[in-house]
């Protein structure tokens, strides 16, 4: 399993309630489920991924996280997790808006435009950035809303939202990031875990 | 339409009060069954069928001859495996396979016709009910059913929210919509227009208003297909001929296939039950016997639902089956969605549509194996 998923389900409590949006083929799913006694739930808008989850026994609803999350009633989860998708939104502002309305609590994660490989491949080779977490060509990435460590740390504190914890992750380094060492982390780390509350 | 010696039956003695304000008493539920109860009675998958289905869900029927409705679904290591668990599938009250309908006799002995009471899906599921003290089953592991049959599992569940661990509606509805409504009407109104029908009061298969019932059956038909599905499998083909005849036969194979559809659907079906069956799937509406919350229909069950739709089923379109998605997650419910990929309409449960076949045996295999 992947070490961002790792560090994911080490946020999490045993036996809570918990709803992962774009859980893709359910690896993170099943390992709560089986790991840490979660009732876990998906939502998955490939129909190909959905059967995968249903095929390792996941309870998996086919949907759109921009239109199917307002069916959830408020707090209806202990935590909602979105895995680097928010930047693929049309409008990831009202995506986190819902994850923070459906969830106690939510786990954001977001590859960051500000990782010095990243920086670099703009910079010296003058083409869009190509890096393990940010794999497609500029004109097939379904990314339409790239941002840093940075922006989304500012971001989530303009919109009062409380973050518990906020990690950095290169390669299988975890570190916490904080106002003082923001600068280096949205440098250094190819991924920031978010753990959010409104 | 009558092999009485190939059909089980339960004469239900308790008497049940149909929502019509009737009550029926001492009457035949017709059943079979696949695959055997374990001793744990924990195995047991109770089948719905839809309107022109009935209790011969696999194998070869014994009336028709021909293979079951849902061959492709139920059988020895098919989706629904019988080596593994045990199917019980009813012909519905109302129906003519053996359950109590409309060709039976009154207690004078006169044939009901018309005179049989109107009956509703809560009816029939509340008639079905019984089987499970035939056999001795506390708990079902799962209902399924698609069209009229997921109407069925839905009401089923809602009836009697703690006797089935999983619940599995397919291409259907909680509340039958007016365009279905419409349908429906259509085909009665070319029953009841057949000068044989006699107000219902036709007594032989001799002289039956099988031209308006094939009338039904034919347009019923069309909407079980897609549009896509027709004109690849039919396109303007022509029916055995070189060209147009100018006249009224049928030039084009999809009216020859129709036609062929129409006249063998009357060999096997009654018209009153036709006209029965239909109206309990239009007074269908699951939402209004709960003053409009479909959420409170299901918020007595811990059942784990899954339910499935089709993204060519325009009958009974995908919207419809997320409703209930929708209305069992505002309640927070155990609920799994799949829409499948298939270009043969509504009747993609009924077929060989392999994603649909392995997302049901995934569900239940595995919910099983939590047992």
């Amino acid at each position: 399993m992947k070490n961002e998923f790792q560090v994911i389900a080490d946020l999490i409590e045993k036996d809570k309630k918990v709803l992962d949006v774009g859980c893709a083929d359910g690896t993170l799913m099943k390992f709560l489920k089986d790991n840490k006694n979660i009732n876990i739930r998906g939502l998955e808008i490939s129909k190909e991924r959905v059967q995968e989850c249903i095929a390792k026994g996941l309870t998996v609803i086919e949907g759109n996280a921009e239109k199917d999350l307002k069916q959830f009633p408020d707090k209806s989860f202990d935590y909602v997790i979105l895995s680097q998708t928010l930047q693929a939104f049309l409008n990831p502002e009202l995506v986190l808006d819902e994850l923070l309305r459906v969830g106690k609590k939510a786990i954001v994660t977001i590859p960051n435009f500000g990782y010095w490989k990243v920086r670099f491949h703009l910079l010296f080779k003058g083409t869009m950035p190509i890096t393990k977490t940010l794999p497609d060509e500029w004109y097939n990435t379904p990314n339409l809303h790239m941002c840093t460590i940075k922006d989304f740390f500012h971001f989530v504190k303009s919109k009062d939202i409380r973050i518990f914890k906020s990690l950095a992750l290169s390669n299988l380094n975890k570190s916490t990031i904080n106002q003082s060492n923001l600068g280096v982390k949205n440098l250094f780390a190819d991924l920031g875990i978010f753990l959010i509350e409104k | 339409m009558n092999t009485e010696k190939n059909i089980k039956t339960l004469i239900v003695n308790k008497p049940l009060k149909l929502d019509c304000g009737k009550t029926i008493k001492d009457f035949p539920i017709a059943y079979e069954t696949y695959g055997s109860l374990n001793s744990k009675k924990d195995n047991a998958i109770l089948v719905f069928h839809a309107l022109t289905g009935d209790q011969f869900v696999t194998g070869i029927n014994p009336a028709t001859n021909k293979e079951g409705w849902w061959s492709y679904a139920v059988g020895p290591d098919k989706a629904i495996d019988t080596n593994k668990y045990f199917v019980i599938c009813s012909n519905v009250i109302g129906g003519c396979m053996g359950s109590y309908g409309p060709s039976h006799k009154d207690p004078n002995q006169k044939i009901f016709g018309t005179n049989f009471p109107v009956i509703t899906i809560n009816d029939m599921v509340n008639a079905q009910y019984n089987l499970l003290d035939h056999f001795g089953i506390d708990k079902l592991f799962s209902i399924t059913g698609g069209s009229m049959g997921g109407m069925q599992v839905l009401q089923f569940i809602s009836n009697f929210p703690d006797k089935s661990k999983t619940v599995i509606p397919i291409a259907t509805t909680s509340s039958h919509s007016a365009q279905n409504i419409a349908f429906n009407e259509l085909g009665r109104q070319a029953i009841t227009a057949d000068s044989n029908w006699k107000d219902g009061n036709y007594t032989s298969n001799e002289t039956n208003p099988g031209k308006g019932l094939a009338v039904a059956r034919m347009a019923a038909h069309i909407t079980y297909l897609s549009k896509k599905g027709l004109q690849e499998k039919f396109g303007r083909k022509l029916q055995e001929r070189e060209d147009l005849k100018f006249g009224f036969d049928a030039d084009f194979q999809i009216e020859s296939y129709l036609r062929y559809q129409g006249s063998v659907f009357v060999d096997r079906f009654d018209a009153n039950s036709y006209l029965y069956i239909t109206r309990a799937m239009d007074y269908f509406d699951l939402a209004k016997q709960f003053n409009g919350n479909l959420s409170e229909a299901f918020k007595n069950t811990n059942a784990k639902f899954f339910i499935i739709s089709f993204t060519s089923d325009w009958l009974y379109p995908t919207q419809e089956n997320k409703d209930i998605v929708i209305a069992l997650n505002s309640i927070g419910a155990d609920v799994g969605f799949v829409e499948i990929e298939s270009d043969k309409g509504h009747d993609s449960f009924l077929l060989d549509v392999p994603d649909f076949l392995s997302a049901l045996k995934n569900f239940l295999d595995k919910s099983y194996e939590e047992n």
